[in-house]
């Protein structure tokens, strides 16, 4: 799909951003490119579209030089998502979205039609097609930004840190979605960041670059087992050597089976008996048949124990959970950045299976950090 | 104030057809402005290494003093209202110039690049991004030259262009102050209506999504 043959920018200043890169990315592939700033990232992406024009060496797309191509029409057929905002303030989402098939001339009607389709795909309603991007969120600006990309469904698209300037949780949710939507639509991506966790959650392959080289091309599980050298352990960074820990690959194998459950036809009176009994200040709740519905903790209890409800009428139903066949490297970080207390465990059924505490994350984290053999590396891990 | 009234009630028609050359010989002028100074502006911001140059010597020109360019044009262009429109159109090519410059310079330097990536010629990026963006800023400069302009058009009845000037010329040379009043208040009020039709014609033409929000450019 996408070659990179010898590929070298030497920028005018005789600054060499890119060195004698060979790459080859195959259709429909997740490729991440992460390395320390000014490694020469941006640079090698910004030479698939011409936006920088190699200085040696030659990129092809299905086999065509893209030096022989019309720059332009080029650009039209490859998606495109920068950090910054970058969607026009004075076009409306729907024409922010339709740009490029503007630029190709589809009719109106269709224009139209491919702006709805596509809001559809982040689950925004579409009242927000005549919206301006001042009145949305970052998160929801952004989203907008990738739908810009998809419009004229291009096979290949380029993201240089697409989500970078959004807050963890954002992120995180939006990482999430992107994975989805790019396994469901079999994009080919070429995705540029700086963060380790987004290149092991969203990479088939990591690319590593330091000054302008490839140091180490992998799946996130062969980097993360075997780092090339020292430069590519210490970017990974102990703490997420965990996740490669082969013994330990997904959260049915760290989680509590047995969770405090509570049915959700008790009393409130039974469920503080349970909670006193079992010294827990939350119990999950479950239907009969083992359900997952919610969660009752004591402040809520506390709130409505003057009358006589149930369980099931004061549980509380948004929760976040795993599913018990998530592998740990997606999860741990997550969780542990969210500052949750515990996430309950579901089956696919959404079968409380068990839960997964704060506590057991960071014994897993820390057991792999000081079962490691160089005790004395561990002063500066965060919990 | 009696014999005021009575110039007016006199010489009204006269006053609406002097105020109209008026009128003329300003838009006319700032007209010109526009067609040359919005398009220089933006050449000027793809050559940046000259474009200080170039305003600088648009600023220099702009210091003469206006009946000096407005003799200056006499033997070249003769009198009348051709000459008068081209002195003053010197007037109204500073602002409109450095609006027109700052606005596009100051469009948001990844946005661009993000229409470039998407694929948009250079021309597709002016007219369906920087133009739009820059509006408001150019928009000021147009405001604030035509404003300028109205007030020194009056100087244009020296070099027999017409207008509100005649009035206020004959006023000072035989000690009229109906006169003077006949000529200036009309040019004030002229200058006012102006720059109020302009500022809701700035707000209509910029774009929607960029109304009341300070981060537009
Ligand atoms: N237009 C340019 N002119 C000169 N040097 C540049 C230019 N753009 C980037 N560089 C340099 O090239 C190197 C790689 O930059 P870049 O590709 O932006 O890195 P990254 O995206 O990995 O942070 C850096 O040292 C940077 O300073
Ligand atoms: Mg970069």
């Amino acid at each position: 799909m996408l070659k990179f043959d010898n590929v070298t920018k030497i920028y005018e200043g005789g600054k060499k951003a890119v060195d004698k890169m060979n790459l080859e990315v195959e259709k429909g592939e997740f490729i991440v490119f992460i390395g320390p700033s000014g490694c020469g990232k941006t640079t090698t992406m910004k030479m698939i579209n011409r936006l920088i024009e190699p200085s040696e060496g030659t990129i092809y797309i299905n086999g065509e030089d893209i030096m022989k191509k019309d720059p332009v029409k080029l650009r039209r057929s490859i998606g495109y998502v920068i950090q910054q905002i970058g969607l026009f303030p004075h076009m409306t989402i729907r024409d922010n979205i339709a740009l490029v098939p503007k630029l190709l001339k589809w009719p109106e009607s269709e224009r139209r039609a491919r702006a709805e389709e596509l809001l559809k795909l982040v689950h925004l309603p579409p009242e927000y097609l005549d919206r301006y991007p001042h009145e949305l969120s970052g998160g929801q600006q952004q989203r907008i930004g990738v739908l810009r990309a998809l419009a004229a469904d291009p096979p290949l698209i380029l993201m240089d840190e697409p989500f970078g300037a959004l807050d963890p949780i954002t992120r995180d949710s939006l990482q999430e979605e992107f994975k989805n939507l790019q396994q469901s639509l079999g994009k080919t991506i070429v995705f540029v960041t700086h963060d380790m966790d987004e290149a092991i959650q969203l990479a088939d392959r990591i690319v590593i670059m330091r000054d302008g080289k490839l140091v180490q091309v992998g799946t996130p599980d062969e980097i993360l087992r075997n780092p090339a050298n020292d430069f590519v352990e210490e970017f990974i960074g102990k703490e997420r050597l965990v996740q490669a820990r082969p013994n330990i690959q997904t959260v049915e194998q760290i989680m509590n089976p047995a969770p405090v459950t509570i049915s959700v036809d008790k009393s409130l009176s039974q469920a503080i008996e349970l909670m006193k009994q079992r010294r827990v200040d939350t119990l999950l709740v479950v239907d009969d048949q083992q359900i997952l519905q919610g969660y009752v903790d004591v402040e809520m209890i506390d709130q409505k124990r003057k009358k006589s409800y149930q369980v099931g009428e004061v549980m509380e139903t948004e929760m976040y959970t795993v599913k018990k066949d998530t592998l740990l490297r997606h999860t741990v970080r997550r969780i542990l950045k969210r500052g949750m207390k515990y996430v309950p465990v579901v089956d696919n059924d959404h079968r409380l299976a068990g839960i997964v505490t704060r506590a057991n994350l960071v014994d897993v984290v820390y057991d792999s950090i000081w079962g490691e053999e160089n005790p004395e590396m561990t002063g500066q891990q965060e919990g | 104030m009696d014999s005021v009234i009575k110039f007016l009630s006199q010489n009204w028609s006269e006053i609406l057809i002097k105020s109209w050359e008026h009128l003329y010989i300003s838009l006319a002028a700032v007209l010109l402005g526009i067609i040359i100074a919005i398009p220089l502006g933006i050449v000027l911001t793809r050559v940046p290494k000259i474009a200080g140059f170039v305003m600088g010597i648009v600023g220099v020109i702009q210091t003469f003093p206006s009946l000096a360019i407005l003799a200056f044009f006499i033997p070249v262009l003769g009198v009348g209202q051709v000459p008068a429109i081209i002195a003053l159109f010197v007037y109204a090519l500073l602002p409109i110039l450095r609006n027109t410059y700052i606005g596009v310079r100051s469009v948001n330097k990844g946005m661009l690049e993000a229409g470039r990536g998407m694929g948009m010629t250079s021309w597709q990026r002016i007219v369906h991004v920087e133009l739009p963006l820059a509006v408001p800023v150019i928009m000021a400069g147009v405001r604030l030259s035509t404003v300028y302009l109205i007030g020194w058009a009056t100087l244009a009845s020296y070099i027999g262009a017409g207008g509100l000037g005649d009035y206020i010329f004959d006023g000072l040379n035989l000690f009229r102050t109906d006169y003077i009043i006949a000529g200036s208040v009309p040019a004030i009020i002229l200058a006012l209506i102006a720059d109020l039709l302009l500022g809701r014609l700035e707000r209509w033409v910029t774009p929607k999504g960029i109304r009341n929000s300070k981060e537009a450019i």
